[in-house]
């Protein structure tokens, strides 16, 4: 599983007040919580945004509420990846259940920049920053979560164990 | 020397739900559940999710919670929607403790009153602040929609097990110091990413001195240090608050001595002041000393943090014959039906409104920016709640202060943020 797209680029404690804002919290619709994706952060974030673009942040990513309409909108709106230094837990464990593929690499973190083109390889971690041609290798996923991303999220994974 | 068998006090829990012996810090494990919550924004999510699994029914409807708690009453059509939705579910599947409006209060203040948790318990709940009833010496954790969907379907979570920071807590606490200031301290000293997937442990001989009600506050804001949980020893104060509320017989799981901590911090209870966390992240703190000149427009008095009967006394303690500042606007949210009987009986809302205040009926309401306290463009309030961070209360340009409720009535009465000492000299 691959991804390549432009990124979209945020600093430190990026929280799901500002990934989904409460005000939008009254319905569950993953189109309808798209449309408001990032608006706290990033007003322009949903007019600009592409099928397969990547979000790449500093540290904490995903933290406060833990409202998996976070990860929803943010893949809703067609984002393929999230690289952060670190992620909140909740975000963490919430974006696997729902099958949003997050990596955890502070130095691809630090060395991306908005607009750059950055191509990831899930299977191994790597990702490549097309448009400097510079490499990171990110922590690739526990066999355990790799086996629940590929059931398909957690439902799958859960029932395929009775 | 550490022995491979010492485990934390949250690690016990976790090896005894995960029928091991032992676990170690990083270990993937699939642990039994005692419990698992939702509200009226995070349930409809897992419902929908929980059909996934095939199974008809709940794993146990009497170890389900439903709390509508956050839009409601309902706040406008979609949220009605939401509400009945999980109305709809909880019916079909005949849930225990499913609570409606007139029953319900904020789910983490109503869980424990209603003897739900029980020390040594494991709980998830899809709610971050579920981490409170680590008060009571239970393992309790926030977790997503479709982790509450499988706890449902499964009676199950999968968890990896966390490492611990420990806070070893000395003395007792000066005048107008409590809970919150501890926390807000703690937070502002290791940063909001300070625990990252790590336990918080509370120990030492100033456990002894904390109010139930103080460790809910502290345990609650376990996750605004980016915790998986916070939790407390089990003394004489939980075992008389949990045969208060009839909770169920506590398994007392204690820390090994020689457990491995990540790191230790020893606090003096003594030396807090009472203190407030800036806009916009809850670690940004400073002591109401160093405050300066902030004037203010709200006031919230409430939430899963402080909206219990003893935060509304030490509120109307400071508020008594005293007058909100006429640009201000005070709003007291009891957290539950029974903490909301019993201000009205103590005469507290008599003190309240005297002195100028909107007394509202139990809901998560301007916490999260929901309803019932909205904030416009510029405007700032001082809140007893958890979270400051851009737009949490409403417009992206308004500001959140967090404080404790003598700090936050305080400020009421001042106009600006302001402690207790203060008031003497207006
Ligand atoms: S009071 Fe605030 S923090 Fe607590 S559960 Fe409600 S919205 Fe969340």
């Amino acid at each position: 599983m691959k991804a390549q797209g432009t990124v979209f680029k945020y600093g430190d404690n990026v929280d799901t007040d500002v990934i989904i804002p409460a005000r939008y919290l009254n319905t569950s619709d993953p189109a309808e919580l798209a449309r408001h994706c990032m608006e706290d952060i990033d007003k322009t974030f949903i007019q600009k945004v592409r099928p397969g673009d990547i979000i790449v942040a500093a540290r904490n990513f995903g933290c406060g509420s833990s409202r998996e309409h976070a990860p929803i909108a943010i893949k809703e709106a067609g984002v393929s990846c999230v690289i952060a230094a670190t992620f909140a837990r909740i975000f963490y464990r919430n974006s696997i259940n729902i099958g949003l593929p997050i990596l955890e690499c502070p130095e691809a973190a630090a060395e991306i920049s908005a607009g750059d083109t950055v191509a990831v390889d899930f299977a191994t971690g790597k990702i490549t920053n097309v448009t400097t041609g510079r490499s990171f290798q990110a922590e690739p996923f526990p066999p355990f979560m790799q086996k629940l991303i590929a059931a398909g999220g957690l439902p799958q994974y859960m029932s395929a164990q009775d | 020397m550490v022995s491979l068998m010492s485990m934390t006090q949250t690690q016990k829990i976790l090896a005894r739900h995960a029928h091991l012996e032992t676990v170690r810090a990083g270990q993937l494990i699939m642990a039994d559940l005692d419990l698992v919550l939702g509200n009226d924004i995070t349930a409809p999510v897992a419902i929908r999710e929980f059909a996934k699994f095939g199974k008809p029914r709940v794993f146990d409807r009497d170890k389900v919670a439903l709390v509508p708690d956050h839009f409601t009453p309902n706040k406008d059509i979609k949220a009605a929607e939401q509400c009945a939705c999980m109305r709809a579910f909880a019916a079909d599947q005949q849930i225990t403790n499913y609570f409606e409006v007139g029953r319900v209060g904020i789910e983490h203040a109503l869980i424990p009153e209603k003897g739900l948790v029980t020390a040594g318990d494991c709980v998830i709940g899809a709610d971050s602040h579920t981490c409170t009833y680590g008060a009571l010496g239970a393992f309790s954790t926030g977790v997503g929609s479709t982790d509450m969907a499988c706890g449902m379907a499964t009676g199950q979570a999968w968890f990896k097990v966390p490492s611990a920071i420990r806070f070893v807590l000395e003395g007792q606490f000066g005048p107008h110091v409590s809970g919150k200031d501890l926390i807000l301290h703690i937070i502002g000293l290791i940063g909001v990413d300070g625990a990252l997937y790590q336990s918080m442990e509370f120990t030492g001989p100033g456990v002894a001195a904390l109010t139930i009600d103080d460790r809910f506050t502290v345990a609650n804001m376990a996750i605004e240090a980016g915790a998986k949980n916070g939790i407390f020893p089990v003394d004489e104060t939980t075992l008389a608050y949990l045969r208060e509320v009839g909770a169920r017989e506590p398994v007392i799981a204690a820390a090994d001595g020689d457990a491995a901590y990540e790191a230790t911090y020893t606090i003096n209870l003594g030396k807090l002041r009472p203190t407030v966390a800036f806009p916009h992240l809850p670690s940004n703190t400073r002591t109401i000393d160093e405050a300066g000149d902030v004037r203010i427009d709200q006031v919230v008095i409430g939430s899963c943090t402080n909206g219990r009967l003893s935060d509304l006394r030490a509120a109307a303690a400071i508020l008594k014959g005293r007058s909100v500042a006429p640009h201000v606007r005070a709003i007291i949210l009891p957290a539950t039906q029974k903490i909301w009987l019993e201000a009205m009986e103590e005469g507290l809302f008599r003190i309240f409104v005297d002195a100028g205040c909107a007394v509202s009926t139990p809901t998560c309401g301007p916490c999260l920016g929901g309803h019932m306290g909205i904030l416009a463009a510029g405007e700032r309030a001082v809140a007893t709640t958890n979270r400051n961070f851009v737009g949490r209360m409403g417009h992206v340009e308004s500001e959140v202060y967090l404080a404790s409720p003598v700090v936050a009535a305080a400020s009421a009465v001042a106009g600006r943020l302001a402690g207790p000492a203060e008031l003497d000299t207006l």
